[in-house]
């Protein structure tokens, strides 16, 4: 009965779209951290009683962070079709799914990667400012590595977020998982592809939390 | 040498500008462990941080070695901080560093010594606050005592002038606050590094401080050598601080003093007279008597001191008091 209910399973078509939805998730949270990182720690320095307080720059790069959050991922794909085209010349399957990918994560990241930084002991700056240390000497040399288990814990929230993302971005033709559950799962009724599919991202979820827990412990001395 | 100027520090809380500090002319001399002591809220902690610019004042100078350090310029005042070490009463010590590469911390800020001068360095340092042996644990895995040890010998890396202690001991049970206000005291005596203590414990000031301010309401209240703080308090809050590290309770002892008959003196035998039986002389000489209302013998600093609280009945006790005076026992008349 098993194996008649997995008639419509193509297991090298699967395999594919596993493949294809890593993919986007890795190359795609490659650019979130590269873009986000930055953006956190200007978020956080710009903040209210920080190192380089400044209102103004915070509340517009806030105000961008909140905007790009507060639009529903789908209707980001969509929007992002022209730029995504003339960023990689295509909108669609996995090139197509990255420039989306990285604009709904990046806002994500920085927000988590602020809020890692702000609960850094203000004692471990100040300590540091008394060495006479510089802001980049304070941010590279004291923050982020008092920092990183909290940032860890954000890249897993992060990745996790854009497994999820990367699956949505089957609706605009985007390729993997989302893909393959979308045009024969949903479209084409057949449930088993649907089941799979579904069961292989809880899978890839289970798997990159285990991962990013062990990464926050290796690197916890608290 | 350390001075203050017609420092002012104010807030503004809610639109409101609110006074945290005002301290018209206060100087701390080169090599000498000066200690600042006050309730929570009385402002010294603000005053500390004045000196390194962590808190910058309002108003008046604070000339630090005869420099006017509200006027450096951003690197100068880097260069400045790295002449002055600093410690704190949570340590802030970085978790993800190991022993070894907190104390390495402030010389590579510097970045003017080569990495195996600053490995021979830190070995140096970790051996005279006797942790060696710790060099690749994380603060994690260190009792507070150890933790407040790399703080020295990381404020120590620089080879500072100045070490500014902010509440370094208040963490710490009393064995390991003597042992750590006894590291200091060496470090003053080997290194002739001017310390200055801010802490709400007089204890820790009897035991280190050669001069002492007592701040109340953001105001430096009384100012002088710690044996002649402790010893004649002048201003109420010196004498709540005085009282309470000796233990006595204020009501209790004024109970005490109404049961009491005849003239209540106040003994303060230091230095040498404290070890000489003075009392029993002058007893017997004079046909006095006595009951001891309060008493107490230990050191400030490396001075040893008594105080004796009697009443005196019968007998001539005026030619007592004269002859206590006369021996060097400051004699203090309180009823």
């Amino acid at each position: 009965m098993m194996a008649q209910w997995l008639t419509n399973v193509d297991w090298l078509e699967i395999g594919r779209a596993c493949w294809d939805t890593l993919v986007m998730v890795g190359v795609s949270l490659f650019f979130v951290v590269l873009l986000g990182l930055p953006l956190g720690v200007a978020l956080f320095l710009t903040g209210k009683r920080q190192l380089l307080e400044q209102p103004l720059v915070y509340a517009v790069l806030s105000f961008v962070v909140n905007l790009l959050r507060s639009v529903p991922f789908v209707i980001l794909l969509i929007v992002m079709i022209p730029v995504t085209v003339v960023l990689v010349g295509t909108s669609l399957g996995v090139p197509g799914a990255i420039p989306p990918l990285v604009v709904g994560g990046a806002p994500l990241f920085a927000r988590l990667v602020e809020a890692a930084l702000r609960e850094v002991d203000r004692g471990i700056v100040e300590a540091t400012q008394a060495m006479g240390a510089t802001v980049p000497q304070i941010v590279f040399g004291a923050l982020l590595p008092e920092a990183l288990p909290g940032i860890l814990a954000g890249v897993t929230v992060t990745s996790i977020t854009l497994v999820s993302y990367a699956a949505m971005s089957g609706v605009i033709g985007g390729g993997g998982l989302g893909d393959l559950a979308i045009r024969f799962g949903y479209q084409r009724f057949q449930t088993d592809v649907m089941v799979i599919t579904v069961a292989l991202l809880v899978v890839l979820v289970q798997l990159l939390q285990m991962l990013g827990d062990r990464l926050v412990l290796r690197f916890s001395r608290r | 040498m350390i001075e203050f100027d017609g420092v002012r520090k104010t807030y503004l809380v809610r639109g409101q500008e609110t006074l945290a500090l005002e301290v018209e002319q206060l100087t701390i001399e080169r090599g000498e462990v000066f200690g600042i002591v006050g309730h929570s809220g009385a402002g010294k902690s603000t005053l500390l941080r004045l000196v390194n610019l962590l808190e910058r004042p309002s108003q008046g100078r604070v000339v630090v070695e005869g420099e006017d350090v509200t006027r450096l310029a951003p690197a100068q005042l880097r260069a400045f901080r790295r002449r002055i070490g600093m410690i704190f009463q949570h340590f802030n010590l970085l978790s993800s560093k190991t022993v070894a590469e907190n104390v390495a911390f402030p010389l590579k800020i510097a970045g003017t010594e080569s990495k195996a001068a600053i490995a021979a360095r830190v070995e140096e340092l970790l051996a005279l606050v006797g942790l060696s042996e710790h060099a690749d644990k994380y603060p994690a895995q260190l009792s507070g005592g150890q933790k407040q040890r790399v703080g020295i010998a990381r404020a120590l890396a620089c080879r500072p002038s100045i070490l500014l202690s902010d509440e370094a001991t208040s963490a710490l049970d009393p064995q390991t606050t003597r042992s750590v206000l006894q590291l200091l005291s060496d470090i003053n005596r080997r290194l002739g590094l001017t310390i200055v203590l801010v802490t709400h414990e007089m204890d820790a000031v009897r035991r280190v401080c050669d001069r002492v301010a007592v701040m109340d309401g953001g105001r430096v209240v009384e100012t002088g050598p710690v044996s002649e703080v402790f010893l004649h308090p002048r201003h109420p809050t010196t004498r709540e601080f005085v009282l309470e590290s000796e233990h006595v309770d204020r009501e209790e002892f004024q109970e005490s003093l109404q049961h009491a008959e005849g003239r209540v003196v106040r003994l303060t035998f230091k230095g040498e007279s404290t070890y000489r039986p003075l009392l029993g002389e002058v007893v017997r000489r004079c046909g006095v008597d006595f009951s001891i209302l309060a008493g107490r013998i230990d050191h400030i600093k490396d001075v040893p001191y008594g105080q004796l609280t009697l009443s005196f009945v019968r007998g001539d006790v005026e030619a007592a008091l004269q002859a206590f005076a006369a021996a060097g026992v400051d004699v203090e008349v309180l009823r």
